[in-house]
């Protein structure tokens, strides 16, 4: 999740209140922000995704003014119209549709804020722009502009300009492959034939998004006074949300928001609109909701301290919230208000039956009979090598196989005993007899919804120097008799087992699992040289054979 | 003191080999003169030992024994004594020398420059290699030199016994060819303690029984009998026992701690379709936690269930839920990627996909496993369990969902549960979990709850109902509980961490 990194003082003085150390960390976290560390005049805080317009000093500080009830309830921004257009030709509908802008005046530049405008930009960019796939944000210093600014789509070879940390000029295809930001996002703009690009009424570059601006038009200074601002990407109310936190942040830093209007092929726009979303309180719902018994008053105070306006029954949401779907959204904000630490914990008298899943219980019970029978359980990963459970047990079945997993975690077990051959190539330093055993889930494919079938096994090794065929069949006799099961086992072929000295288990004409003694050779892929006799059965099948008996 | 409760705990061979100890003191001669073998006569000293019968000193030191030229002068004299005998105070020739002396031409050569450096012989060179005694000369021939007062000494000699103005003696000494040499001796000497003076002393033949036997009982010959007495206080060896996995033994507790709170087990499939980890529970179909890098996926194409366009609707515009959805378009190609579950909360959109209205109130919970790519560290696992629990309760509200936490903590021993404004895409209000630290003093954060949001419940369960929900860590609790620092250590599978671990007591 991101963090954004801000000035205490700046903070505090838009704030319009200092607090304490201690109430300060204890207000950010119960304001539903991650206080990860205040360090001299820096405070670091972590924002949940569904607050971008916390992502900048200005709205967070704008947040906790109004939580801490300092500036409470729907803040209001004027805009003035700016008299300017910008051009949305039809050829950007197949690349990148759709871009919402605005004009700031009259803002004193300096280090620190450029500093903010970065911050605000790259954070948008990663999280609700989401890589800039969803939306890009461009900055540009008005002074050497001139409108009308026309947002259209060109064949890459035909664009030209300097981009942002480079020395020459460079082509819209060569940005993607020479340019270091060109190749890191240049994926967005895979496979078009034209690229989208900002140019000013004098056909000049002003970027080319969602890559990098120009490097003459597109790098504020400190002598910067006036801005233009572009979002695009796919989605108007998207771009219209999120240009909203950047322009009320810039509001919020002294500047005045001017309009302008877009013009699209189809219509017109004006641009930003900071008209507040309005929606019906339920309040009789959210106290339900939330076990409280909020007064129409009350619940007022609560919306104000989270920024919003109440009027008669309609909640009025601050145009940069883009997170607000639906009532529940608007009781968790009462619920912050209200304090998470003023909620008083009850437990209802409410009667419901306990159980425990019936195949979760039959595994418990042959927990106990193996640890009666002096058996160590272990507890592996599902994830192993393909390499343990196929070539070092001389197999070759299909194995499923993980799409994006490193290392040596990388397949679904289909059966346990590679696990435990593992624990005791890891365990030869200690004491033998190692008798170990798991019970666990392997994975095979098979037709289900998601062509895996997922059985529970009981995988048992017995590894010493003495130990033979003999020792592991009376431990399976042992377990069938405690099951009150009669079994037989059928010799068979195994290439994992030495030949005659394997044979499969069987119950009712059901082949519940098989029984032997390891091969030297797959001993030997496993550095082992302790002989291991071992089983693995069908816990499921067990189980099912055990519930057809009841019947 | 009253010997008779010591004598009746006294083994057969402790009975053997205390009377020689009056006479014997190393290991040696005692084996000898109780005709036992070395084996037994340890073990028979190691009881004595533990019964402060004995005291067994084992002594690891160096001794210097001689060597051939060390006893060959033992015995004859140093050569450079004969040398200096034969000398005078007038000069005479180093071939008179050799003649009175009858030493080698080696000896001779070596007899030369000790003596000359211990200032007893003058030397000058003329055809030949004049020699007359030295100024020191009376005196060593007197008193004799270091070398052979120490030479005088008893071998073989323990090291540790040779004083610091002996030293010199000692290393001249061992720079001579074949006269010194130091060897390690382990020794062990056995000593009576008081106690086992006055034992040595006692009668210890008499009959006792060792091991009572079938035969004793069947002809109640026992009756007669006197029983050695054992030394009940000893350590014995370690027995191996069988034993179930530590970190089941935390699950089973955890398990039946839901278990008395009235709830229900789930289980399910770690393998699932995103459908179901993820969009099922309204997590946005472009939410960074769907990336390659935080989950794994399996190749192939899922199969959706029926009702999966209630959910792409529920997703674009809300649906029936009074919700504005994401607005954003649902992709099906998303829905059907196979994963394994990234969350046990797939378990409970499961299960509220399966209940009607009917079966409500109803509370359910699991404590499993769940997956996220994760590289393997000291405190990431890429498979882990967690607990997790939904009460789907008409009249369920944010206070109940405390009241279930706070029990739930209590009996795994956190006395204080805080909840705190958090965010996941599936609950609304969201809270993260925080319990006190009893030791620690401190406030420690395991995990996350709700109540599900009205897209999530409406369309599994057919209407609309408050859903309470968590998902808690679990890894936390159980490695802090075992002292484990490297959380990979609880499935390490070390099969002495596995034996000596202690149970799951809280």
């Amino acid at each position: 999740m991101p963090t954004i990194t801000l000035n205490k003082k700046v903070f505090e003085q838009l704030v319009g209140k200092e607090l304490p150390l201690e109430e300060l960390k204890d207000r950010i976290s119960m304001l539903g922000t991650d206080l990860e560390s205040i360090e001299g005049n820096e405070i670091t805080v972590e924002i949940f995704p569904n607050r971008p317009d916390l992502l900048s000093v200005q709205g967070f500080a704008r947040a906790f003014s109004s939580f801490i009830g300092e500036k409470v309830g729907l803040k209001y921004y004027d805009i003035k119209s700016s008299g300017q257009k910008v051009i949305v030709e039809e050829s950007v509908k197949v690349v990148r549709p759709y871009t919402a802008c605005a004009i700031i005046k009259n803002i004193n530049f300096d280090d620190e804020k450029i500093k903010e405008i970065i911050q605000i930009q790259e954070k948008l960019h990663i999280t609700y722009g989401r890589n800039r796939k969803k939306m890009a944000l461009g900055v540009y210093p008005m002074e050497k502009i001139g409108f009308p600014i026309t947002y259209k789509a060109e064949d890459p070879n035909k664009i030209k300009f300097q981009p942002l940390e480079a020395n020459k000029e460079m082509t819209g295809l060569q940005i993607l492959s020479q340019h270091k930001t060109g190749r890191e996002f240049g994926h967005l703009l895979e496979g078009q034939d034209k690229f989208p690009i900002f140019v000013d009424n004098n056909n000049q570059v002003l970027s080319m998004p969602p890559i990098i601006n120009s490097d003459n038009l597109g790098k504020i200074t400190e002598e910067t006074k006036e801005v233009f601002i572009e979002c695009s990407g796919f989605d108007y109310e998207v771009l219209s949300k999120c240009l909203n936190m950047v322009v009320t942040a810039f509001a919020e830093m002294g500047g005045e928001i001017y309009s302008l209007e877009l013009d699209y092929p189809d219509s017109k726009k004006t641009s930003p609109d900071l008209t507040p979303e309005k929606m019906k309180l339920d309040l009789r719902y959210i106290n339900k909701w939330l076990g409280l018994n909020l007064s129409e008053e009350e619940a007022k105070t609560q919306l104000e301290k989270m920024g919003y306006g109440y009027e008669n029954g309609i909640v009025m949401i601050p145009a940069y919230r883009s997170d607000i779907l639906h009532q529940v959204d608007l009781a968790e904000d009462i619920a912050i208000a209200y304090g998470y630490e003023n909620f008083e914990e009850t437990i209802p008298n409410v009667a419901t039956v306990a159980e425990e899943d019936p195949l979760e219980k039959f595994s418990k019970k042959i927990r106990e009979i193996l640890v009666g029978l002096k058996l160590l359980e272990v507890k592996n990963y599902h994830l192993i090598t393909k390499e343990n459970l196929n070539e070092k047990m001389l197999l070759e079945n299909e194995i499923i196989p993980l799409k994006n997993a490193l290392g040596e975690h990388n397949h679904l077990r289909n059966w346990i005993l590679p696990s435990l051959l593992l624990n005791l190539k890891d365990n030869q330093h200690h004491e033998y007899p190692q008798n170990i055993f798991e019970i666990g889930r392997t994975f095979v494919s098979g037709d289900t919804e998601t062509k895996v079938v997922e059985t529970e096994h009981l995988g048992i090794t017995i590894c010493h120097e003495k130990t033979d065929f003999t020792e592991v069949r009376q431990i399976l006799a042992a377990l069938m008799g405690s099951l009150g099961l009669e079994f037989s086992v059928k010799e068979t072929s195994h290439p994992s087992f030495i030949l005659g000295r394997v044979g499969e288990i069987i119950i009712k004409d059901i082949i519940v699992g098989f029984i032997g003694e390891l091969s030297p050779k797959v001993l030997n892929n496993w550095e082992l040289v302790v002989p291991v006799v071992g089983m693995e059965l069908d816990l499921e099948k067990l189980f099912e054979v055990l519930k057809e008996n009841k019947k | 003191m009253d010997l008779k409760p010591i004598i009746s705990k006294l083994h057969d061979l402790e009975r053997k080999v205390l009377p020689v100890l009056k006479e014997n003191t190393e290991l040696s001669a005692i084996v000898k003169a109780s005709k036992l073998q070395e084996i037994e006569v340890m073990r028979a000293l190691q009881w004595l030992e533990n019964k402060e019968v004995v005291k067994v000193n084992k002594e690891e030191k160096k001794i210097v024994i001689l060597d051939s030229n060390g006893l060959k002068y033992k015995e004859e004299g140093f050569p450079e004594r004969k040398f200096l005998e034969s000398l005078s105070e007038e000069f005479q020739s180093l071939t008179v020398v050799a003649e009175k002396t009858k030493l080698e031409r080696e000896e001779l050569n070596a007899c030369i420059g000790l003596l000359k450096r211990k200032l007893a012989i003058e030397v000058k060179k003329e055809e030949e290699l004049m020699i007359k005694l030295g100024s020191q000369a009376e005196k060593i021939l007197k008193e004799g030199t270091y070398e052979e007062k120490f030479l005088e000494k008893e071998f073989p000699l323990d090291l540790s016994s040779v004083k610091d103005v002996e030293k010199l003696a000692f290393d001249e000494l061992k720079k001579r060819k074949s006269f010194l040499k130091v060897e390690d001796e382990k020794k062990l000497t056995i000593e009576l303690t008081e106690l086992g003076k006055e034992l040595a002393n006692e009668d210890l033949s008499g009959e006792f029984v060792n091991r009572l036997t079938t035969g004793m009982l069947k002809t109640g010959s026992w009756k007669d009998k006197q029983f050695r007495a054992y030394d009940v206080e000893i350590n014995v060896p370690k027995v191996q026992m069988g034993k179930k996995h530590f970190v089941n033994d935390a699950v089973d507790y955890i398990k039946q701690i839901w278990m008395d709170l009235g709830f229900k087990e789930m289980t399910g499939n770690y393998v699932q379709s995103a459908f179901w980890d993820l969009d099922a529970l309204f997590v946005p179909q472009d939410h960074p936690a769907r990336e390659m890098q935080d989950t794994f996926y399996l190749n192939g194409k899922a199969k959706l269930p029926e009702f999966w366009e209630k959910i792409k609707e529920v997703h674009e515009t809300g649906g029936e839920t009074n919700s504005k959805g994401w607005q954003s378009k649902y992709s099906k190609e998303e829905a059907e990627k196979i994963m394994l579950r990234t969350h046990t909360t797939v378990l409970s959109a499961q299960t509220i996909a399966g209940l009607k209205k009917e079966d409500l109130p109803a509370k359910f919970f699991s404590v499993n496993k769940v997956f996220r790519n994760e590289a393997l560290d000291w405190k990431h696992l890429f498979e882990f369990y967690q607990v997790e629990g939904i009460v789907i309760d008409p009249n369920a509200n944010l206070k109940h969902l405390k009241g279930y936490l706070k029990e739930f903590y209590q009996k795994m021993g956190f006395s204080k549960v805080r909840m705190r404004p958090a965010h996941f895409p599936y609950t609304e209000p969201s809270v993260e979990v925080d319990v006190f630290h009893p030791v620690k003093k401190e406030w420690v954060e395991l995990g996350g709850a709700g109540i599900f949001r009205p897209e999530v419940v409406k369309p599994l369960l057919g209407f609309e109902c408050p859903v309470l929900a968590w998902g808690q860590g679990m890894g936390r609790i159980i490695s802090e509980y075992w002292k484990i620092m490297d959380i990979r250590e609880l499935y390490k599978n070390d099969l002495k961490q596995i034996r000596e671990m202690k149970v799951w007591l809280k």
